[in-house]
């Protein structure tokens, strides 16, 4: 039992990979459901995006040896940032109008 | 114990540890030198599964784009110097509870799942095949990331002007 741990433990595989993942995923969302700083939560967001690009990763080299994984990672990467570009626009614009960025006195729907 | 084994063990503490203080720091410009060692140490992680390029471009846009977009983004917002980088943490002991909750169930399912799992073929650079596959078979997705870039650039100068003309 003990050996057969060590032997799992010193060999990582793809569990160990996508265990990264899912923790990397958790704190994610602990940081977007805890912070209310706009761009905490922005941060949160580029965590779970790691994430995902992770266990695509990980797939790609354990378990289908073929490069779309890689590609779908790429593609993903790139989605992020455009997301950022655009998210810290609209950051900016809240804080021009509202003068902060605490997404609890940003209540508004019609500013 | 083979090099790779520590290396893999030494960059997902590094990786986990750090996105971890992001969520107990209360100062952003802290969190935010920690998401640059959470990015770093994924990075690492790619390399060590033979993804070299997706390594270096991790390591270009969101080290060297995002994170420095990110602290811009602190910088222009928080009144003052910098006594006002604190930010406020809200109800952080039920939702790690529940979040701590979350992972043990997910590892646990990872655990107890068989994976499908393919010979490992001897490592390779991917720089070549990603090339012709985004040339080829990938080009229609290729082109509309070209198109989707443009819009969002546009779309940030349109709103980051804007607020120009308000004042």
């Amino acid at each position: 039992m003990e050996n057969e741990l060590i032997q799992w433990l010193s060999q990582p595989g793809l569990t160990h990979y996508l265990m990264i993942g899912a923790l990397l995923f958790c704190i994610g969302i602990t940081l977007v459901l805890t912070r209310r700083n706009v761009i905490m939560i922005l941060m949160g967001i580029e965590l779970i995006l790691n994430s995902v690009n992770l266990n695509f990763i990980a797939f790609s080299r354990f378990s289908v040896i073929t490069l779309d994984g890689h590609l779908t990672a790429l593609f993903l990467i790139i989605l992020a940032a455009a997301e950022a570009a655009v998210a810290l626009a609209i950051v900016l614009n809240i804080y021009n109008r509202f003068k902060t960025i605490d997404i609890d006195e940003i209540s508004l729907l019609k500013g | 114990m083979e090099l790779t084994t520590l290396l893999f063990y030494f960059f997902s503490l590094l990786t986990i540890g750090s996105a971890i203080f992001m969520v107990f720091s209360k100062n952003i410009v802290h969190a935010a030198f920690a998401l640059m060692f959470t990015l770093l140490g994924v990075a690492a992680l790619y390399v060590l599964l033979f993804a070299d390029f997706i390594a270096a471009t991790q390591i270009l846009v969101y080290v060297g784009g995002i994170l420095i977009l990110i602290l811009f983004g602190v910088m222009l917002t928080t009144k003052g110097f910098t006594d006002n980088l604190k930010t406020l943490t809200t109800n952080l002991r039920p939702v790690s509870v529940v979040m701590t909750l979350v992972a043990a169930g997910m590892i646990y399912v990872l655990l107890t799942t068989t994976w499908p799992v393919a010979e490992i073929a001897e490592p390779e650079g991917t720089i070549t095949g990603l090339g012709t596959l985004l040339l080829k078979e990938y080009i229609l997705p290729f082109q509309v990331t070209g198109v989707l870039l443009l819009v969002a650039i546009i779309g940030a100068l349109l709103m980051a002007t804007k607020v120009k003309h308000q004042q």
